[in-house]
């Protein structure tokens, strides 16, 4: 317990990563929930990734990170200009009310 | 000692505000604990040794993508939208279905971590502290600007196309404003802009704006 190694990371990583998979499942708000649900994701994946990088003293998990790090900014101003063109056409964000493609 | 406390007060944090994340019923407590969590899985980046990406992150994330999440918040206005995290009658039965498969994820990923105790070898290599005199900014950009430099380059495409995209996504060509047209003020005349008028008396002009 005292000793911090890289199994304690990467179960960091799981329960975090699992708890944005809980939040994309369940989740009854709206998008932007899920998309910040998404962003947990990407920052447990990166948890890993520079845990390893650590670890192993390999300085390209850090340089993945960084690429994850503008993969994940692109994806959040992407993500979120398609949710407000989306609440300016039909005037709702909420998940139970977006049905347009009865999925 | 000190690397273990400091582990388990960071990473409770941020399992916390994970849950908080998902579980709260305002969107921007919501986006409020998205950045205690990056600030405290960056506070944990900076103690293990990776600086510069604890930096980014506090940078990137709390600096800007937090920020955009919050702006996008307030103008959707769907801060009053306080509805239950199990509202929903008519959907509610993909619930337990999705916590099985959360579940299941959960113990898939604790067993590859747990795959790695066959290979003791592995943890023990290395200590925390880097042996080399070189600080982790100036390795990173050691192997960044050579080894990934067209990785690189994509990526700032990637940030271009993005940035192109979101304002393309969201421009809007209103109707009925007015607007100053340079090229109309100046190429005005007097003929078309000052008009003499023969005008009778006790009656005056309408004039039509």
């Amino acid at each position: 317990m005292i000793d911090i190694g890289l199994g304690h990371y990467l179960t960091l990583g799981a329960i975090i990563f699992t708890i944005g998979i809980i939040g994309i499942f369940l989740n009854r708000k709206n998008i932007i929930v899920i998309l910040m649900s998404i962003e947990l994701i990407l920052l447990a994946v990166n948890i890993n990734l520079v845990s390893f990088s650590i670890y192993l003293n390999d300085i390209s998990g850090q340089v993945f990170t960084l690429f994850i790090l503008t993969v994940a900014a692109a994806e959040a101003a992407i993500g979120l200009a398609i949710i407000v063109v989306y609440f300016r056409n039909s005037g709702t964000i909420r998940v139970e009310e977006i049905d347009k493609l009865k999925g | 000692m000190a690397h273990a406390i400091f582990f388990y007060i960071f990473s409770t944090i941020a399992i916390i505000s994970a849950i908080m994340v998902t579980a709260s019923k305002n969107t921007v407590h919501s986006v409020f604990f998205l950045i205690l969590d990056f600030i405290s899985i960056s506070c944990l980046f900076i103690m293990i040794g990776a600086e510069f990406l604890g930096m980014i992150m506090l940078i990137v994330y709390v600096g800007a993508v937090a920020v955009l999440f919050l702006f996008v918040v307030m103008m959707l206005n769907v801060a009053q939208q306080k509805n239950q995290w199990f509202s929903g009658e008519s959907s509610s039965k993909h619930i337990p279905i999705g916590l099985i498969i959360s579940i299941i994820i959960f113990f898939e990923l604790i067993i590859v971590v747990g795959g790695w105790k066959y290979k003791p070898d592995l943890f023990n290599k290395v200590d925390l502290s880097s042996q080399d005199t070189l600080s982790n900014t100036h390795s990173l950009g050691q192997v960044l600007y050579t080894d990934y430099i067209h990785i690189f380059q994509i990526s700032g495409m990637i940030l271009l196309i993005a940035m192109i995209g979101a304002i393309v996504l969201t421009f809007r060509q209103r109707e009925g404003i007015k607007k100053q047209s340079y090229l109309k003020q100046i190429s005005r005349e007097r003929s078309e802009g000052v008009e003499l008028l023969n005008v009778d008396n006790k009656k005056g002009v309408s004039v039509d704006d």
